[in-house]
C-alpha cells in the first residue's frame, strides 16, 4: 500500500485546470488505492474507503493540500453553470432554439436570449438550423439545459469554422490564465473560442491561419503530458508557417 | 492422471494475454483483449442520448452491452446479424459490468458498449469483458473498479484456465465443464458466474480460487494497458 | 466522439477551401491517404486483410464452403459479398435493421468484384452441376473516418489474394482442421478497386475524411482495374446522393481515375501476397 507520491506536493492551486507535472507513476485506472492513511480527502473522481483514497476515474491523481483528487484524461461533458459551450442549432420551436451541445441532453436557447428583437416569425432569419452558436450554461436540470447568450464573446458565430476536441483537454488548450489561447491567437492572428464541450471555432483573416490554429489546437489536444507544453508549442509555431 | 493439455500449458497456465487501449478513434473509449487467439475488441459510446424516450431511466444511465461474433471468426461461417446466443451474452456481460460503474450520475442516458470478436477460440465472452473494462475506463465512465474475467474448466477431474476450443470439446472420463467467471478487480464481488457441464459442488469454490489468481494477472495486463499512454509520448 | 451534425460554418468553409484546392489535412483534392494492410486478422478465415486509411479501418475475411450451383450458372462457383455498418464504428451507426449504407457497401464491392471477374468462377466447380465452391466475402468497418467503400475494396481484395481455398474431407465437407494450401483461382492481371468521387459546390474530391464526407452533396463509386495488364476497364458504377454531376465532372474523373488506380495499385503492391 503506497502513501502518496510526495514528489507531486504542489501546495499552490494552479487553477481548475490542475495542470500538473506527472509521471507514470501517477496514472491512475478506477479502483485504484491512490493515498492511504486517515489524513486525506477524496476530492473529485477519487473517494474514500476506509482509510484508503481510491481512484473513480481514469487519470492523473494529484495531491493539492490534503485533497487528493483525478484529472480524467477523458470523458463526456457535464456541462455547469456558467460553462460557456458552443453548439449547433437543431431545430426552432415557439419560445426559442435547440442547440445540440454534444451532450445527452440538448440545450435550449429563448427567444428572449437573442440580442436585438426578433419576430417569432423570423427566428430563422437570426438563427437557422445549422446555424452555431457561443452561449453560456444558464441552468441545468432534468427536465433541460437553459442557455444564455448575452455577454462579452456570446453570440450567434459567423465565417471561420468549429471542430471538436475531447472536452477533458479543453483546460491545456486554454493554458493557465489563458496563456496557451493566447499564443495560439497571436502566432496564427485569429479569432479563437473554445467552449468547455470540446467545441472550438477559429476565424482568421485567410484559410492557410485558420488551418494552422486547427492544427497547432489538435497538436495540443493530443499530448497527454502537459509539462513543458508552452514551449514545445513556440517551437511548433517556428517550424508550421 | 491429470489432463494434459492440447497445448502444453500447466492446468493454471492462461495463453498469453494481449491488451491495447484506443483501438478505435471515433469512440468514446476502445480496447482489444486477447486469450491467446481469441480477439475481442470493445468500443464504448456514451453518456449519450437515449431515443426512445421511454426507455430512459430518470435515476441512471442505462448500460447497453452489444456482443457479438464476426462471420469470419469461427470455423464454420456465422450468418451476419444477431443470434441467441450472441444476445444471450450480450445481456450477462451487461450484467457482468454494471455493478463496477457508477450509472447514477447520467440519468436518462445510455452507455453503448459494443463488443467485436475477430478470432473465436473459446473463451470468447471474458475476453470481451476485459476488453469492455478498459474501454469504459478509457471513456471516462466513473467506475467502482475495473472487471476482469477468465473461463475456468473441468477436464475429466482437473480444474483447468483459461479453456480453448479443443479443451471445450474434450469428452473422456466427466468431459469438459465450462466456467465463465468474472469479478470486480479489487474485491469479492463475482459479476459474471456461468456453468456448463458437470461439476462436484465442493470442487466450484476451487474454481473460483483458481480464477481467483487468475485475476491478480489480469488485472496487472489491464493496468499495464491503460498506463502505458505514458509510455508512448516519452 | 460527436455525432453533431455538420454546421453551416463548417459546410461554408469547406466550400471555399476545396475552390481554393485546400483540405484541413493539406491533401489536395484528389490525392488519397496513405494506407496499411494487414493479413491474418482472423485466422479461422480463408483469407483476412485489415486496411487503415488515415484513420479509417476495415476488416474484410473471406470464408468459403461447398454449396450448390445457382440454378443460371450451374458451371460456376458462387461469390457472396455480406457486411454491415457496425455500430462499434461511428457514433452514428445504431444496432438494428441495416440503412441503407450499410446495405450498398457490400452490394457494390460485390459489383465491382463480380464484374471484374477477378475471381475464376468456373475454376471453383467441384462437381458440374451439382457442387461447387462458394466464396463469402465479409465487410466490417472498424473505424468510419470517411471512405469506407474505397478502403474496403482495398481490403477486400488483399483478402482475396491470401485466401486459400480449404481442404475437404472424404465425406466431401470442409475440413476445418487442416489449413488450405492452394490459392484461390484469380484471373491474372485483375485487381480491381472502388474509388468514391465526392462533389461539394463545384468541387470534385476524394478519399474524405468523416467531416467532409457529412459536407458532401453528391458522389458516384467507381470500380476500376487495369485489365488483364492490358487497358484499365471501369467494372462498376453507381452515383449516390442528391446533387447532380455534370458532363464535364465525368470527363474529369474519366481523365484522372487510371492515374489513381495506378498509384493506388504500386502502394498496394507492397503489402500484397
Amino acid at each position: 500500500m503506497e502513501k502518496f507520491n510526495e514528489k507531486n506536493n504542489e501546495e499552490t492551486y494552479e487553477d481548475f485546470t490542475g495542470v500538473a507535472e506527472p509521471t507514470s507513476r501517477t496514472v491512475v485506472v478506477p479502483g485504484e488505492v491512490i493515498a492511504s492513511g486517515g489524513d486525506f480527502l477524496a476530492g473529485e473522481g477519487a473517494r474514500k474507503e476506509g482509510d484508503d483514497v481510491v481512484a473513480s476515474r481514469y487519470g492523473l491523481a494529484e495531491k493539492i493540500g490534503r485533497v487528493v483528487k483525478i484529472i480524467p484524461f477523458s470523458g463526456a461533458f457535464i456541462p455547469r453553470r456558467n460553462n460557456v459551450v458552443i453548439g449547433r442549432v437543431n431545430d426552432i420551436v415557439h419560445s426559442g432554439w435547440i442547440i445540440d451541445i454534444d451532450y445527452a441532453q440538448n440545450g435550449f436557447l429563448p427567444l428572449m436570449e437573442s440580442p436585438r428583437f426578433v419576430n417569432k416569425h423570423e427566428m430563422d432569419q437570426f438563427l437557422a438550423i445549422g446555424d452555431v452558436v457561443a452561449a453560456k450554461v444558464w441552468s441545468v436540470s432534468p427536465k433541460g439545459i437553459d442557455l444564455a447568450m448575452k455577454g462579452k464573446g456570446l453570440g450567434k458565430l459567423e465565417g471561420g469554422f468549429v471542430f471538436r476536441v475531447n472536452s477533458s483537454r479543453v483546460p491545456r488548450i486554454i493554458g493557465r490564465e489563458g496563456s496557451m489561447i493566447n499564443l495560439i491567437k497571436e502566432k496564427t492572428g485569429c479569432n479563437v473560442t473554445i467552449g468547455q464541450n470540446g467545441w472550438v471555432w477559429v476565424k482568421g483573416a485567410d484559410i492557410d491561419s485558420e488551418l494552422r490554429a486547427r492544427r497547432a489546437i489538435e497538436f495540443i489536444a493530443e499530448k497527454v503530458l502537459v509539462s513543458g507544453l508552452t514551449e514545445k508549442m513556440e517551437k511548433w509555431f517556428g517550424e508550421n508557417k | 492422471m491429470t489432463f494434459k493439455r492440447p497445448d502444453g500449458r500447466k492446468l493454471d497456465e492462461m495463453r498469453p494475454m494481449v491488451a491495447k487501449i484506443g483501438v478505435v478513434p471515433n469512440a468514446d473509449g476502445s480496447a482489444m483483449f486477447t486469450f491467446g487467439k481469441t480477439v475481442a475488441i470493445a468500443a464504448v459510446y456514451g453518456p449519450r442520448l437515449l431515443h426512445p424516450q421511454h426507455m430512459q431511466d430518470p435515476k441512471a444511465a442505462i448500460l447497453r452491452v452489444n456482443y457479438d461474433l464476426l462471420s469470419f471468426s469461427v470455423a464454420d461461417r456465422k450468418k451476419p446479424g444477431p443470434s441467441r446466443r450472441s444476445q444471450e451474452i450480450s445481456k450477462v456481460t451487461e450484467w457482468a459490468l454494471s455493478p463496477a460503474l457508477d450509472l447514477k450520475e447520467f440519468p436518462n442516458t445510455v452507455i453503448d458498449v459494443q463488443i467485436y470478436i475477430l478470432q473465436a477460440n473459446a473463451s470468447t465472452r471474458v475476453a470481451g469483458i476485459n476488453a469492455a473494462s478498459m474501454a469504459l475506463a478509457q471513456a471516462g465512465i466513473p467506475m467502482k473498479d475495473l472487471v476482469c474475467a477468465v473461463s475456468v474448466g473441468k477436464m475429466d477431474k482437473d480444474l483447468v484456465l483459461d479453456v480453448n476450443d479443443e479443451e471445450e470439446h474434450f469428452e473422456d472420463g466427466e468431459g469438459a465443464t465450462d466456467m465463465a467467471t468474472a469479478r470486480l478487480a479489487n474485491s469479492d464481488k463475482w459479476t459474471l458466474l456461468q456453468l456448463d457441464g458437470k461439476i462436484q459442488p465442493e470442487l466450484y469454490p476451487k474454481a473460483l480460487s483458481m480464477a481467483d489468481k487468475a485475476f491478480a494477472k489480469i488485472y496487472e495486463v489491464q493496468k499495464k494497458a491503460l498506463k502505458d499512454v505514458m509510455e508512448e509520448e516519452k | 466522439m460527436s455525432a453533431m451534425n455538420l454546421s453551416n460554418l463548417t459546410y461554408n468553409t469547406l466550400l471555399k477551401m476545396f475552390a481554393a484546392g485546400k483540405r484541413f489535412d493539406g491533401r489536395k483534392l484528389l490525392e488519397q491517404r496513405d494506407f496499411t494492410v494487414e493479413y491474418d486478422v482472423s485466422y479461422k478465415a480463408e483469407g483476412s486483410a485489415r486496411v487503415k486509411l488515415g484513420k479509417t479501418e476495415v476488416i474484410v475475411g473471406v470464408k468459403m464452403d461447398v454449396g450448390t450451383p445457382y440454378p443460371d450458372s450451374m458451371d460456376k462457383g458462387n461469390l457472396m459479398v455480406s457486411g454491415d455498418l457496425l455500430p462499434l464504428a461511428s457514433p452514428r451507426f445504431e444496432s438494428g435493421p441495416p440503412k441503407f449504407n450499410a446495405i450498398e457497401l457490400p452490394r457494390l464491392i460485390d459489383r465491382m468484384v463480380r464484374e471484374s471477374h477477378m475471381i475464376d468462377l468456373n475454376k471453383l466447380v467441384i462437381t458440374e452441376g451439382e457442387k461447387v465452391w462458394t466464396v463469402m466475402i465479409d465487410i466490417y468497418p472498424i473505424n468510419d473516418d470517411g471512405a469506407l467503400i474505397d478502403a474496403a475494396s482495398i481490403a477486400a481484395i488483399a483478402a482475396l489474394q491470401q485466401a486459400r481455398i480449404p481442404e475437404l474431407n472424404k465425406d466431401g465437407k470442409v475440413d476445418h482442421d487442416k489449413k488450405g494450401t492452394k490459392k484461390l483461382p484469380l484471373n491474372e492481371g485483375i485487381l480491381p478497386i472502388s474509388f468514391t468521387f465526392y462533389k461539394l459546390g463545384d468541387s470534385l474530391f476524394i478519399d474524405p475524411t468523416r467531416e467532409e464526407e457529412e459536407a458532401a452533396d453528391g458522389k458516384i463509386v467507381l470500380g476500376i482495374s487495369h485489365y488483364k495488364g492490358k487497358e484499365h476497364m471501369i467494372h462498376s458504377a453507381q452515383k449516390g446522393m442528391d446533387a447532380h454531376l455534370s458532363t464535364e465532372d465525368i470527363t474529369e474523373m474519366m481523365k484522372t481515375l487510371p492515374k489513381l488506380y495506378d498509384d493506388t495499385l504500386k502502394k498496394l503492391k507492397k503489402f500484397l501476397k
